[in-house]
């Protein structure tokens, strides 16, 4: 950096390094279990490097299931997943998008009422108000439906403000020119608007991803048959399983896939992981 | 707050804003109401009566040490929560801040916990530290340390603390380089010509420059501790042994889906709604003067 003190690089090195160290054990340790066979598992320690089961139990995991613990395959289980944090994303992306729209670019009476009742849906996570959301639900008939488990979750304050805060960046000549050259409200979101709001998009897009893979709660609730389950809330079922041994091996293998997608995303798109951090939550 | 260049149209406004609206008045305002309003209400065992008895379920809830309790538990964990992953990330972050290579390295090594659902952080720390069979109480024998979490109450905490630290680190760790990294560079150029080592810099330079940053993370950590640990608790110890890891956020669910005290679970609801709007609130006031000083 400024100057060279060899030392405390390298002590910067080494608390990094033991900063990943830590932070990947549980990891490995979850990896190593998911190589092994049923027996292996049961006997305590568990083993530190992978055993020769690695492709049996992933096979097992995602076409047959837990046996007699659950019998659904769990390729069904990371697709509700999948399509549930897909629903989500995009839902709160498409409803968010369009909302701030309406409040920077029109004047209309209770402009300031709708942002604030939007905004107040920050302060009430799904936690704080669990029976009577589900109740709302079941009146609804959302239980075991993808539209119970994606709907209720996507109205979203923190995307509405990003993209009112983008919206309000955008220069008025813009907005200006569109309207001299005859384009209607719509036209001009469509076709320059949207356009722009590109990396804004892509980076509430990861956010919101891993928000809707992490719910837990929710689907807990909202859930009654296998088919429905998501691939979270099934992972700490089967470590919970009350009559008989959990089945580690298959577990693991099914935390493991269960971990899967949001990392890589996370990885791959770290830029506008990093991004959609630090933006939608200033 | 608004474009000096409008658009002018009658009912756009209003069905651009529909969806978003629907969604919050149908699964977010109105439960909220229903939560306050049961909260006054004590129902029949058998379901149909209940009678409307003012804060006669808050008194309850009041007088309950089982609920003082759970309060303790619950400010225990999330600052022990707050202050380790606040702590850790940012010691990760002034580390990766000064190394010139491999910062992007170690930045995608650290960051994905961030994307590992609660839920499953707690299955993986759970197993780790299984009574039975995990690798970490086999070695903690050796050195004579008796470890099981599912009877002894510190050692579960202990665990659900961990756990939850292990997966909010990363959050502080992206917030706190991005802080560092924005720093100028001439303040601590200036410094180091001034005769400031590292550490010197660190502590009278940077550290009171990320004091907003810090600010703004204390109360994401507790909101975090509060409400997202729910995850955490119902896989790993499930609020057990006994009530000993039964924070708040546990005790609502628990109370209202398994023992089925709907006036309770109501009253602590509103209760927990009233810590979120607090926190809210503090936490945009410090947005709002995110001065340096």
């Amino acid at each position: 950096m400024i100057e060279n003190r060899p030392w405390v690089t390298f002590i910067s090195h080494a608390v990094l390094i033991l900063g990943v160290f830590l932070v990947a054990f549980p990891v490995w340790i979850a990896f190593v279990g998911s190589t092994h066979d049923a027996a292996t598992m049961l006997r305590p320690p568990t083993p530190l490097l992978p055993g020769s089961h690695m492709l049996e139990n992933y096979r097992k995991v995602l076409l047959e299931g837990f046996g007699q613990a659950s019998a659904v395959p769990q390729w069904r289980v990371l697709l509700n997943s999948l399509i549930m944090a897909l629903g989500i994303c995009i839902g709160k992306i498409a409803i968010s998008i369009i909302a701030a729209f309406a409040i920077v670019y029109f004047r209309f009476p209770f402009r300031m009422g709708f942002f604030w009742l939007i905004f107040i849906t920050l302060m009430l996570p799904v936690e704080v108000r669990i029976l009577p959301t589900y109740e709302v639900a079941a009146k609804l008939g959302l239980l075991d439906s993808y539209t119970g488990l994606i709907v209720p979750l996507i109205a979203s304050a923190t995307a509405t403000f990003l993209f009112r805060q983008f919206y309000l960046s955008v220069p008025d000549e813009l907005a200006e020119a569109a309207r001299v050259d005859g384009a209607g409200p719509l036209r001009f979101f469509w076709d320059i608007l949207l356009p722009m709001s590109r990396n804004s998009i892509a980076a509430l897009f990861v956010i919101q991803f891993i928000y809707g893979w992490k719910q837990y709660l929710w689907p807990l609730l909202i859930t009654t048959k296998e088919s429905f389950y998501t691939v979270v809330m099934t992972v700490s079922r089967q470590a919970n399983v009350v009559d008989g041994l959990p089945q580690w091996n298959l577990i693991l293998t099914l935390g493991l896939l269960a971990m899967l997608p949001p990392v890589v995303v996370v990885m791959v798109m770290q830029r506008q992981f990093v991004r959609g951090l630090t933006e939608t939550e200033k | 707050m608004i474009k000096h260049v409008t658009f002018g149209n009658r009912f756009l406004p209003y069905i651009l804003l529909a969806p978003q609206v629907a969604i919050t008045l149908v699964f977010f305002i109105w439960p909220s109401g229903q939560a306050i309003w049961q909260s006054l209400l004590i129902e029949d065992a058998f379901g149909g009566n209940s009678r409307f008895v003012w804060f006669a379920n808050f008194e309850r809830l009041f007088e309950d040490a089982g609920y003082w309790a759970s309060f303790r538990l619950t400010i225990v964990f999330s600052a022990a929560v707050a202050l380790l992953s606040l702590g850790l990330g940012l010691l990760l972050a002034a580390m990766a801040d000064r190394t010139l290579r491999g910062a992007n390295a170690y930045t995608t090594l650290l960051i994905w916990p961030y994307a590992v659902a609660p839920a499953v952080a707690g299955v993986l720390w759970g197993f780790l530290f299984n009574p039975r069979l995990g690798l970490l109480p086999y070695y903690l024998d050796a050195i004579g340390i008796q470890w099981n979490h599912q009877t002894n109450g510190n050692q579960a905490l202990i665990l659900v603390i961990a756990a939850a630290c292990w997966n909010q680190v990363s959050y502080n760790f992206i917030f706190f380089l991005a802080a560092l990294q924005s720093i100028p560079k001439s303040l601590l150029e200036a410094a180091a010509i001034d005769g400031a080592g590292p550490g010197r810099r660190f502590f009278s330079i940077a550290f009171p420059l990320l004091s907003p940053t810090a600010f703004f993370l204390i109360v994401v950590n507790v909101i975090y501790a509060f409400f997202d640990t729910f995850g955490v608790v119902d896989a790993l110890t499930k609020g057990g042994p006994g009530q000993d890891t039964s924070i708040l956020v546990f005790k609502v669910y628990n109370d209202g889906f398994r023992a089925q005290d709907l006036g309770g679970s109501a009253a602590q609801s509103t209760i927990l709604m009233l810590i979120v709007i607090a926190l809210t609130v503090v936490q945009f006031r410090f947005v709002e003067r995110r001065v340096h000083y």
